[in-house]
């Protein structure tokens, strides 16, 4: 008995816990802080290579010879020490640990923020800083406080031109910036069952920008089919009655298509509102929006067409940058005037490949819009894929159509 | 043990892009962190970190896991960060790295003293005292080691 995380962590909610990790992982950013922290721990051992993951996806291929530098000391030590490396071009760490590697039941963390978007699979996924990971190369361990639980009931199935992101940035302006802090969301109900893994993954991504440490849907049909396809082997989880602090219901019928104005994810608007707003930039990748689906989705709206606006498309992997080559999906948008990016992290935390410039406004697809974030001086909006294309080709913002 | 220092106010949900911009990152100099925390919420903070106590609102360090954050305010001298709730990973890394974290409201006056003892669990700033929850005994064994890399190196 118990939420999803009361059984995965084996405690009851505001207990510390120490766990076994399941799967850990770091990218070139917070890897190299892990490897200084790893080695001034001192004793310089691993506790189990096999389940630590280095990926590549921050600064991809490196920007200037300082990156380059960090880059290739922590590549070094990742190959030498047997941990399971991808290089630059795999894609964003959160994609490729949702490819077939993350599994109901495990627990997961990474060395970034937004590892609760692997929760969408039923893990116990959620993020920690590099030293902590350091301690967890060398124990294979680290505590946990239980986290309480809100209750997402979803209801109904998505109309009109809203997709999971509008969902997403709508229960974050319910919730909140820091309305689940310490705690972790369970999306349960009726609702769940239409909604494929990718705009499950979507919604788990945003969890932490409610202060959650875990946002999770328990492991279904969809599921199971899911990593199947990905050559895994999966069993159920079935809810089981518990105590959840809150409950919140979303009838997903009533999501429209919405827009966070900058410089918070919870200021929130119908697309409606600030039709017109005139864009200096499209953005549409990231772990919230990368995926193959968005990439489709996006190619549909603007095929045939030519974006008016500088339009940046980063694939999330390469797993989803080979199946868009395949189907034809990059050629519509190379066509349509659009730039590819390696698959990674691209512009979104304003590092290169489409940093904006003073007074410059982009609508993006990620996950934050955080003041200077892509920019000093530039303005971010944050949107689904269809809003993203649709204004794409005005050059301003602009409600999707009902496709 | 009791430490003092000179307030310093910052607002609600500064998160960690605003302690250290993300332009900043791809380095191991500590210094340059230094140099340029809290450069995009106010630039003139950086002048007078050393020493201080940052007051902030609700949720601070909210958003990235970037570590560099915690080491940047802890490098920067900073005695102790007190706020009404934190971000849950900027709170494991502050404590990580050997920067007290307190959970208080308390209003602040810029450059006013304020006072602390994390093992009794107070606060006092302005001429009024203030209880404060204890860190858990792990939490409190790691920050009395000075940062979780020195746990590891020296209590274990």
């Amino acid at each position: 008995m118990g939420t999803l995380s009361e059984r995965i962590l084996r405690g009851t909610a505001g207990e510390y816990v120490d766990r076994v990790v399941d799967r850990a992982y770091v990218h070139d950013g917070t890897g190299v802080l892990t490897l200084e922290a790893w080695k001034s721990m001192g004793e310089k051992r691993i506790h189990d290579a096999t389940h630590l993951h280095v990926l590549f996806d921050h600064i991809v291929p490196a920007n200037n010879s300082t990156t380059a530098t960090l880059q290739h000391e922590l590549r070094e030590f990742a190959r030498s020490s047997f941990l399971r490396f991808s290089d630059i071009g795999g894609g964003i760490c959160h994609q490729i640990m949702s490819e077939g590697i993350v599994l109901p039941g495990e627990v997961v963390v990474g060395a970034d923020s937004h590892s609760c978007t692997l929760g969408a699979f039923g893990a116990f996924a959620t993020g920690v800083g590099a030293t902590d990971m350091a301690a967890i190369w060398m124990t294979g361990e680290t505590w946990f406080r239980v986290p309480e639980t809100i209750g997402m009931h979803l209801s109904g199935s998505f109309t009109g031109a809203a997709e999971a992101k509008d969902l997403a940035l709508t229960y974050v302006s319910r919730l909140g910036m820091d309305g689940a802090t310490y705690q972790a969301l369970e999306f349960i109900g009726e609702g769940t069952v239409t909604l494929p893994m990718d705009d499950r993954l979507t919604i788990c991504n945003l969890a932490v920008e409610t202060g959650a440490k875990a946002g999770m849907f328990y492991a279904d049909d969809v599921t199971i089919q899911y990593l199947a396809r990905a050559g895994q082997v999966a069993s159920l989880q079935e809810p089981e009655p518990c105590h959840y602090i809150r409950e919140i219901d979303l009838d997903l019928s009533d999501i429209v298509p919405v827009i966070a104005l900058p410089p918070r994810v919870d200021t929130v608007k119908p697309v409606h509102d600030l039709v017109g707003m005139p864009l200096d930039q499209v953005f549409v990748g990231t772990c919230t929006n990368g995926r193959y689906t968005d990439l489709a989705r996006f190619s549909r709206i603007v095929k045939g067409k030519t974006v008016a606006v500088r339009t940046i498309v980063v694939p999330a992997s390469r797993a989803v940058l080979h199946e868009a080559i395949r189907t034809g999906v990059i050629t519509d948008l190379v066509e349509a005037g659009c730039t590819i990016g390696t698959p990674g992290c691209g512009p979104c935390l304003g590092a290169h490949m489409g940093v904006l410039g003073e007074g410059e406004v982009c609508l993006s697809t990620a996950n934050r819009n955080f003041r200077n974030r892509m920019g000093v001086g530039g303005e971010i909006y944050l949107s689904s894929v269809a809003t993203a294309a649709a204004s794409a080709l005005e050059g301003e913002i602009t409600e999707p159509e009902v496709v | 043990m009791q430490v003092k220092g000179r307030a310093v106010c910052v607002g609600a949900d500064i998160d960690t892009d605003l302690v250290i911009a993300g332009r900043y990152l791809r380095t191991k100099d500590h210094s340059i962190w230094v140099a340029h925390v809290f450069e995009d919420l106010d630039p003139s903070l950086a002048g007078r970190m050393n020493g201080s106590v940052i007051i902030a609102g609700k949720n601070f360090g909210c958003g990235s896991s970037r570590e560099q954050a915690a080491i940047a305010i802890r490098e920067a001298g900073t005695v102790a960060v007190v706020a009404p709730s934190f971000a849950r990973i900027f709170f494991r890394n502050a404590i990580n790295v050997g920067l007290p974290l307190i959970e208080c409201t308390l209003p602040c006056t810029e450059g006013s003293f304020v006072t602390f003892d994390l093992t009794e669990g107070w606060v006092e700033t302005e001429g009024k005292k203030y209880t404060t929850p204890p860190l858990s005994k792990r939490m409190q064994e790691i920050l009395a080691a000075g940062g979780l890399v020195n746990y590891w190196r020296t209590c274990r």
